[in-house]
C-alpha cells in the first residue's frame, strides 16, 4: 500500500502534530514514513503545508509528485484548493470549516465551499465545533487527524496510541479529551465520506 | 543499535554523537537549527558532557570548533549556507592547519530561498578549501556520513564538509543507528607549529593541502557513498546528486532505471567514475540541488562535445529547488496534474504575530519617520525583517547579519542624515556589534533601534548571547549614557515612544534605542512549561 497525503494550513496551526501522530502510527505498524516539513519563516502565520508519504515498500523521494497524493488533508478551508495541482484524480480532499482570517483580501466562505465542492472527492468537517464538544477547541487537530483515519490504511488502534504517545506527557484528561476529538472527527467524516462516493 | 525517527537534522546530530563527537558548536539558522538543538536534548550528550551552547556567530563557532578538534576531542561546527560566509575565514584556513580531532562542518543550503537570502551552493565553498565534502540523499545517509565523518576527517588530517539542503534537513524518516563511539582523549597536535599560519609556515602547509587532493579524490573514487548503476539504455547516463537522486528514483515508480546511474555522495568528484558514465553514455543529464558545480566541470569552458543537459542548457531550471516533476520533465516522463488552483486562493505571506513588540516599534517609527523623510530605514536579519511587508512597509534594506547599523552609517557619511538602523539582540550579538563601533568612532548621525525580545525569535526561540548585557556593550563600546533609550513596545507607550525616537533623530550623534519586550512565542512557551512543572510537583 502506499498513501501520499498533503497537509496544509496556516503557520502555527499545528499541522506537524497531525503529521507526527499519524507518522508514529504508522511506525508502530510497521510502515514506511517520510515526512517532509516546513520550518523558519513561513511558520509565522504564513501558508504551510507538510508532504507524508506511507508506504509498504521502501518511498524515495520526500516531495510527493503532482497529481499523485491521495489525500489533502487540511485544517483551514482555503489552504486546502492551494495544493489541488497535487491531488491525484480518484484523490480526497478533507477540510475543516473554520476560515482563518489574517489577510485583508481573504474570499467568502462560500466562494471557498463553492471550489471544494467542484473536488469529485470531498469531506467539510466543523473541526472546531467538533472539539469543542469534546471538551477543548485545542483538539481541533486531532479532530482533523479523525477525519482522515477513513482514508488511511491504519488501522484505528495505532493512531489512538499515536495520541497518547503525543499527549500522555500532559496528563489523563488531555489524553481523553483528544482521543474523544479523534473519534467525533472519524464519525463525521466516514458519515460524509458515504454520502460522497 | 535502534531505530528512530528523525529529521535529515536530528540524523546528522544523532550521528555525531554517536560517532564521538565531544561537542557541537553553531548559530541557529534554518534550515540547520534542529542539528544543535537535537543534541542540546539529549539525555546521552548532557551526561556525557558535550559541548552544545549556541555561540555568538558562525564564525566564532567554527574557530571554538577548531579548537576543540586541536586538542585532540571530534567537534562539529553547524551553520546555514550564508553563515559559512561569515565563517569563510577560519573555515578556509582550517583546511591549510588541518586538523588533530575530527572536525566536520555541517552546512544546510537552502534552494529556493525558503527562509533565505540567496541560495549559493556550499558544496562551491568545499571546492574552494580543497577538503573532502559529503552530500547525502536520505537521511539515512546524513545519519552514516556524520557518524563515519570523524574518521575521514582524521585519516586526512583535515576538515570534512557535510552539505544537506532544506528538503532533507526538514524530511523525517526511520534511521538505523549504530554502536556508540567513545569520545578522544584531550592530546596535542604532533606538530606545535601546525596551526601557525605564518608564511614560512603556511607555505609548507598549503603545499601538504596540495599534495593531499590525489588522496582525497582516490578517497571519493571508492566512497561507499559514489555509485555507480548500470543501466542497459546508454542513449543516456544520468549523474544524480545528493537528495537529487531520490527524486529521479521517484520517476522509476519502484522499477530500475533502464539508464545508467551515478550517484555522488562524496566529492571531489570521482573522476573514475564520470569518466566512465561520460563515454559510455551518448548523452550526459546532470542533476544537482544547487548550482551547476558538477554540470560546469564536465562541460568545461569550450563545451566541446555539446552532450551535457542540466541547469545550465535550461532542461533543469537554472535556479530553485529541484523536485520529481522538473526530473520527469526532463527525462520526458508524462506527468499528470491535479487540478489548478482557484483563482480566489489569495496569496498567505508571513507576517508579525499578533502581539509582537516589532509592530509597535514599527507603528511609532513610520509615524515619526513621515517627518523625516523615505527611504532611510535600513534594516536586518530576524522577524522584525516582516516590517519590509504590508501593512508597514517600513524598512529599506536586510542584507546580512549586522549590515543595517553600517549601512545606516555609509548612508549617513553619503548625506541622508538621520538615518535609522532597526536590528534584533540576537543579530546585534552576532555582528553588530562591530558596526556599532565604527559608528560611535566617527559620530555618525544615526539611530539604531535594538529591538530586544529577549531570544534569537525567528529561528524558534534560541538563547541570545548578549542577553542582559546590552546596555552595558553600548556603553562599552563608547555610546553617550544620555543617548542609550529604554522602552517597553506596548500600545500604552506609543506616545511616548514617538516622541524618544523624534528627539532621538534629531540628535547628531549615536543614539541607541532599545525596545525591550520578550518575544511572545517564547513568553507563551516559558508559561507552559511552568504550568507542566507545577502540575508535575503538585
Amino acid at each position: 500500500m502506499k498513501t501520499d497525503i498533503v497537509l496544509a494550513g496556516v503557520g502555527g496551526q499545528g499541522i506537524l502534530s497531525i503529521a507526527a501522530a499519524i507518522g508514529l502510527a504508522a511506525l508502530e505498524n510497521s510502515l514506511q514514513i517520510k515526512q517532509s516539513e516546513v520550518h523558519g519563516m513561513s511558520q509565522r502565520g504564513g501558508a504551510v503545508q507538510s508532504h507524508l508519504r506511507i508506504s509498504s515498500d521502501s518511498i524515495a523521494s520526500d516531495l510527493i509528485p503532482l497529481g499523485s497524493a491521495d489525500l489533502i488533508l487540511s485544517v483551514e478551508p482555503m489552504e486546502s484548493l492551494r495544493y489541488l495541482p497535487y491531488l491525484s484524480k480518484n484523490g480526497w480532499l478533507v477540510t475543516n470549516i473554520k476560515p482563518f482570517i489574517n489577510i485583508p483580501n481573504y474570499p467568502g466562505i462560500e466562494e471557498i465551499l463553492n471550489e471544494v465542492e467542484k473536488i469529485p472527492n470531498s469531506v467539510v468537517i466543523d473541526a472546531d465545533k467538533i472539539a469543542k464538544e469534546a471538551g477543548s477547541l485545542r483538539a481541533s487537530n486531532m479532530a482533523m487527524l479523525g477525519a482522515s483515519v477513513p482514508f488511511l490504511d491504519i488501522p484505528y488502534e495505532n493512531i489512538q496510541n499515536g495520541i497518547r504517545q503525543i499527549f500522555g506527557r500532559k496528563g489523563d484528561k488531555v489524553v481523553e479529551i483528544n482521543l474523544a476529538a479523534l473519534e467525533a472527527g472519524r464519525k463525521a467524516s466516514e458519515e460524509k465520506k458515504t454520502r460522497n462516493s | 543499535m535502534e531505530k528512530l525517527l528523525l529529521l535529515g537534522a536530528e540524523a546528522i546530530a544523532k550521528g555525531a554523537i554517536d560517532g564521538g563527537m565531544s561537542g557541537v558548536y553553531a548559530y541557529p539558522g534554518t534550515p540547520s537549527t534542529e542539528i544543535t538543538e537535537y543534541v542540546q536534548n539529549s539525555k546521552y550528550a548532557k551526561e556525557n558532557n558535550l559541548h552544545s551552547r549556541w555561540s555568538a556567530n558562525e564564525k566564532t563557532a567554527m574557530e571554538a570548533a577548531l579548537g576543540m578538534s586541536y586538542a585532540g576531542k571530534r567537534a562539529m561546527v553547524c551553520m546555514k549556507h550564508v553563515g559559512l560566509n561569515v565563517a569563510a575565514d577560519p573555515f578556509v584556513n582550517s583546511a591549510i592547519t588541518g586538523v588533530n580531532g575530527g572536525l566536520i562542518i555541517t552546512v544546510a543550503d537552502d534552494p529556493s530561498m525558503h527562509s533565505s537570502q540567496n541560495e549559493q551552493d556550499s558544496r562551491f565553498f568545499g571546492k574552494f578549501a580543497l577538503i573532502p565534502v559529503m552530500e547525502p540523499s536520505n537521511q539515512q545517509e546524513a545519519y552514516d556520513m556524520a557518524y563515519s565523518g570523524f574518521e575521514l576527517s582524521e585519516k586526512f588530517k583535515l576538515p570534512v564538509m557535510l552539505r544537506i539542503t532544506t528538503r532533507l534537513s526538514h524530511s523525517r524518516a526511520a534511521v538505523k543507528t549504530s554502536e556508540i563511539k567513545k569520545q578522544n582523549e584531550t592530546s596535542y597536535p604532533e606538530d606545535p607549529i601546525q596551526f601557525v599560519l605564518l608564511p614560512s609556515n603556511a607555505r609548507k602547509r598549503y603545499k601538504l593541502l596540495l599534495n593531499l587532493q590525489g588522496t582525497i579524490e582516490e578517497a571519493s573514487e571508492n566512497s561507499e557513498f559514489n555509485n555507480y548503476f548500470d543501466g542497459k539504455d546508454k542513449s543516456l547516463g544520468i549523474i544524480a546528486c545528493g537528495i537529487a537522486y531520490n527524486y529521479l528514483i521517484e520517476n522509476f515508480h519502484g522499477d530500475k532505471s533502464p539508464y545508467p546511474i551515478l550517484k555522488i555522495g562524496q566529492y571531489p568528484i570521482p573522476s573514475g567514475k564520470i569518466t566512465q558514465i561520460y563515454n559510455e553514455c551518448k548523452r550526459i543529464l546532470v542533476l544537482e540541488d544547487g548550482y551547476p558545480l558538477v554540470e560546469e566541470q564536465l562541460r568545461g569552458f569550450f563545451n566541446k562535445d555539446n552532450k551535457v543537459d542540466g541547469r545550465l542548457n535550461g532542461l533543469i531550471p537554472r535556479d530553485g529547488e529541484l523536485n520529481p516533476d522538473i526530473i520527469a520533465k526532463a527525462l520526458g516522463i508524462k506527468t499528470i496534474t491535479g487540478n489548478p488552483v482557484p483563482k480566489i486562493v489569495a496569496n498567505r505571506p508571513p507576517e508579525l504575530c499578533t502581539g509582537c513588540g516589532h509592530r509597535d516599534i514599527y507603528e511609532a517609527l513610520n509615524e515619526v519617520m513621515k517627518e523625516f523623510g523615505p527611504q532611510r530605514v535600513f534594516s536586518d536579519i530576524g522577524c522584525y525583517t516582516l516590517g519590509a511587508l504590508p501593512p508597514y512597509n517600513a524598512i529599506n534594506s536586510c542584507v546580512d547579519m549586522g549590515a543595517s547599523i553600517t549601512m545606516a552609517k555609509g548612508a549617513a557619511d553619503a548625506g541622508i542624515i538621520p538615518a535609522v538602523a532597526v536590528i534584533g539582540d540576537s543579530t546585534f550579538a552576532h555582528s553588530g556589534i562591530t558596526s556599532l563601533l565604527d559608528a560611535v568612532n566617527e559620530k555618525s548621525p544615526i539611530t539604531v533601534i535594538i529591538s530586544d525580545n529577549s531570544t534569537t525569535a525567528m529561528t524558534g526561540g534560541q538563547h541570545s548571547s548578549a542577553h542582559g548585557k546590552i546596555e552595558d556593550i553600548c556603553r562599552g563600546l563608547g555610546v553617550e549614557p544620555e543617548h542609550i533609550k529604554i522602552i517597553t513596545p506596548l500600545k500604552k507607550n506609543h506616545e511616548d515612544f514617538v516622541k524618544l525616537l523624534r528627539d532621538e533623530l534629531n540628535y547628531k550623534g549615536v543614539s541607541v534605542i532599545i525596545p525591550r519586550r520578550e518575544c511572545i512565542q517564547t513568553a507563551a512557551k516559558s508559561k507552559k512549561t511552568e504550568k507542566l512543572e507545577k502540575e508535575s510537583t503538585d
